[in-house]
């Protein structure tokens, strides 16, 4: 399972990347895997304000739907209109072409917070068991 | 959990498996839209070895039926099979069924998991005259191979009729041993067959399929993609679109019904329900694109509660999310559009005339509407 060392997780199986226009986010392989075929994506509107932890987007497979939830606090920048009209994209290319949203972040220090890659893996190692 | 003979295969397929009444049943092996697809495109094998298998013998044994189900068994030649429905005294549909006739004398009637403890005592219960009934599903398997190329792959395989078979015909299957059969029936709308088989002869029968058919596309197929398969063929789930508080008029299955034949159990129900007209009927609805509307969810017109959602899924041939449920029977007419409201979010969905899915050769084509 592909865990990029260079990202930040949330124990919900999010990543979060630091970029000029904001704070961007995914879903991570693990969790693409687990849900498998997706089929639909909702995506919180551009402005909305978000709380770290809240619910901010929903992911479809076609057993069930899924809740995002936001890894920082902020306002949602910007939306990938790419996966609400190719929701397989998410499958195929998670941690590229399949992000989520990105977030202007109000309080810098909630990134820092996150899970590193190695302390993600672990806990995926460990839910396996 | 119960397992079923085929567990280890399904284990060193790498399927992931899931709790279906108590079984443990594989739910996918790669990914439910691609097995969705072998099914439709190529042939797709299914363990559906939960479902359970009665026999019914003896020299009044079609009588005996002709009371329990709902359609005319006596119509049913040996060789043929008919889907029907059994009843309680109020119209409520217990189980949804196929009956096999494998001799002169002789039925084979295949019933959901779910429903067999209640279904074997409720037969028996009510079995009249000259008539023996024997629940044989331990020991016995079921393997289904569905999808275009299946009559092709099992004529391959099998020593027994396959393409000299017609939809709903069943054959002995003969190297095999006792009373193995195969039946071109299933529950994806499409063709396909389904191989009633010992245990003993299962692992083989199933190794032998998938290998055969690699070079042409066949895949192990899990609960997964049935479950879609069956929505876009527009057949009911018992549990789910049916259940003992809907009779056959309400789950639009009137066609299964022998209204004129002698008496059944829940005719005079389904007599009175016919006078009295229907508030509910059982439609089929599709959104252009958005979510996937779920069992549960509501459906309105203008506002106003008009019906629920009993099964919703998303059609990968289709590309386009479908659903089934109740509706006010004013709001049934094909081309009226629904609200679902999905997560505080109303989205549009036509109704539409079920099947929302059907095969392009007509003669496999079940007769699912009168």
């Amino acid at each position: 399972m592909r865990v990029p060392p260079e990202l930040k997780y949330t124990k919900t199986h999010e990543w979060a990347r630091q970029e000029p226009g904001g704070v961007v986010v995914g879903i991570t392989s693990h969790a693409q895997q687990e849900l498998r075929d997706v089929v639909f994506v909702e995506l919180p509107a551009a402005g909305k304000a978000v709380k770290q932890g809240e619910s901010v987007a929903v992911i479809e497979s076609v057993k069930a739907a899924f809740d995002i939830y936001a890894p920082v606090s902020g306002a949602v920048s910007r939306v990938n209109d790419a996966v609400a009209k190719s929701p397989q994209v998410v499958n195929q290319d998670c941690y590229g072409v399949g992000w989520l949203f990105a977030i202007t972040p109000s309080n810098p220090q909630e990134l820092a917070g996150l899970l590193s890659a190695d302390a993600y893996s672990q806990q995926i190692q460990a839910e396996a068991h | 959990m119960n397992k079923t003979a085929l567990h280890e295969k399904h284990r060193q397929l790498g399927a992931k498996m899931t709790d279906f009444h108590g079984w443990e049943m594989p739910l996918y092996y790669s990914s439910i839209l691609e097995e969705h697809r072998a099914v439709r495109q190529a042939v797709g094998l299914f363990d559906i070895s939960h479902m359970g298998q009665v026999i019914v013998t003896g020299r009044e044994a079609a009588q005996a039926l002709n009371r329990l189900f709902v359609s005319d068994i006596s119509q049913v030649g040996e060789g043929h099979a008919c889907y029907t429905l059994m009843l309680n005294e109020s119209g409520g549909i217990l189980d949804d069924l196929i009956v096999y006739r494998i001799g002169p004398e002789d039925y084979l009637v295949i019933v959901n998991c779910g429903n067999r403890t209640s279904d074997v005592e409720w037969m028996r219960a009510h079995l009249a005259g000259e008539a023996q009934l024997t629940d044989i599903s331990e020991g016995r398997s079921i393997l289904a191979a569905q999808g275009p190329l299946a009559c092709r792959l099992l004529e391959q395989v099998l020593d027994a009729r396959v393409t000299s078979l017609g939809r709903f015909g069943i054959a002995p299957i003969r190297t095999m041993g006792p009373a193995s059969c195969i039946a071109r029936t299933g529950y994806t709308g499409g063709d396909g067959f389904e191989l009633f088989v010992p245990d003993a002869h299962a692992k083989r029968l199933w190794d032998l399929i998938l290998a055969s058919g690699r070079a042409i596309g066949a895949q192990p197929v899990g609960l997964g993609a049935r479950d879609t398969l069956r929505v876009e063929a527009g057949l009911r789930l018992y549990g789910s679109d049916m259940d003992a508080t809907t009779t056959p008029l309400d789950a639009g299955l009137e066609w299964t019904v022998a209204i004129n034949k002698p008496d059944f159990i829940g005719k005079a129900a389904l007599v009175a329900q016919k006078q009295r007209g229907l508030a509910r009927k059982f439609v089929g609805f599709e959104l252009t694109q958005g979510p996937v509307p779920r069992a549960g969810m509501e459906l309105t017109v203008e506002g106003r509660r008009v019906g629920t959602v009993t099964s919703g899924t998303f059609s990968p041939v289709l590309n386009k999310p479908l659903g089934m449920g109740y509706v006010e029977a004013a709001c049934a007419k094909p081309g009226t559009i629904l609200t679902v409201t999905v997560r505080s979010q109303r989205h549009a969905a036509t109704v539409v005339k079920l099947p929302f899915w059907q095969s392009e050769r007509k003669e496999l084509v079940d007769a699912r509407s009168p």
